[in-house]
């Protein structure tokens, strides 16, 4: 890509990036959540692949990783329902954490963790995606 | 509002029209964008921001990976005509004319099913949303969350969440499992 584009990427990449964290952490105080901020992060790192990726075959490593990050956060997302199901009443996803005072950013329970385990694999997903097809274009040449 | 709303909409229906219609499928993507960006203003208006974050985000993301997905293929737009022409003579195209009782058939069931099932509603204006009720009163105070949204999504329906979580992974797959070269040769 051009120098323009690049110096604006370094810029703005962490900027995206932090937004990205900012929505998904807050999600229980503010709009947003897990699929919006998650969305955003992989936002950052599509911005920095678009604008740095000349080699995307080095890439390939980094595939894998954030398909298995996608998984993993998935698992835990199955395991805290579970964790739920054995404490308290009898319900998966039983809130079973103290749920404190709303409007603090430490409060409403498992809210927040179930918030930033979505987010993860939401941007772990879509990033997937995307590498698979910028790879699949490169390997096909 | 509604004058505003009603712009947009017809705004949104010249897109999706325009969409369906492009020979170039990069603009027939440019102008599926104005469908999505129209309807993340339609949130902002009626106060859903929850919605029109998640809209826009979604939105671009998704413009990117087709602009991507029609780099790989082709730009052209391959749909078939209601007749194909063999040396002269034309013949009616099989497959459109699958596709166009199935849809005839399919619409027609639809209709007779939503007419059926309109008669059991409510009169219009009264509703009978029992639990959303619940939800608005003691969602802060059961969940602790001071946004009822979240609340809702990942305490009172956290199945629902799982359920979409799922389908992305099932779409990462699917892609992964499509897009291999090695299995391939």
């Amino acid at each position: 890509m051009t120098n323009i584009v690049k110096t604006v990427t370094r810029i703005i990449g962490g900027v995206v990036f932090l937004f990205g964290l900012y929505i998904v952490t807050h999600g229980h105080l503010s709009p947003g959540g897990g699929f919006a901020g998650g969305t955003i992060i992989a936002g950052a790192f599509i911005l920095l692949v678009l604008a740095y990726g000349d080699n995307v075959m080095h890439l390939r490593r980094i595939k894998e990783e954030s398909s298995a990050l996608e998984n993993i956060a998935i698992f835990c997302i199955l395991i805290m329902a579970t964790v739920g199901f054995m404490l308290g009443a009898k319900v998966f996803f039983n809130n079973f954490l103290p749920t404190g005072v709303a409007g603090q950013l430490v409060s409403a329970g498992i809210i927040p963790l179930f918030n930033i385990l979505i987010g993860i694999e939401v941007a772990a997903a879509l990033f997937t995606i995307f590498l698979a097809f910028v790879i699949f274009k490169e390997e096909e040449k | 509002m509604e004058a505003l709303l009603a712009v947009l909409i017809l705004l949104m229906i010249a897109g999706s029209i325009y969409t369906l219609h492009a020979r170039d499928l990069l603009s027939a993507v440019i102008a599926y964008g104005i469908t999505g960006f129209g309807l993340v203003i339609c949130f902002l208006l009626l106060k859903a921001p929850d919605l029109a974050i998640a809209q826009i985000v979604v939105e671009i993301i998704t413009l990117i990976i087709m602009i991507a997905v029609i780099r790989i293929s082709t730009r052209e737009d391959l749909t078939e005509g209601a007749t194909i022409k063999v040396e002269g003579v034309r013949y009616v195209n099989l497959r459109s004319a699958v596709y166009f009782v199935t849809g005839l058939l399919f619409v027609l069931g639809f209709m007779y099913y939503f007419m059926k099932s309109t008669l059991n509603l409510d009169p219009f204006g009264e509703h009978s949303a029992r639990m959303g009720q619940v939800y608005i009163e003691q969602g802060a105070e059961l969940t602790g969350s001071a946004n009822l949204v979240a609340g809702v999504l990942f305490d009172f329906r956290a199945y629902d969440t799982l359920g979409e979580a799922t389908i992305l992974i099932t779409a990462v797959v699917g892609i992964l499992t499509v897009l291999r070269l090695k299995g391939r040769k």
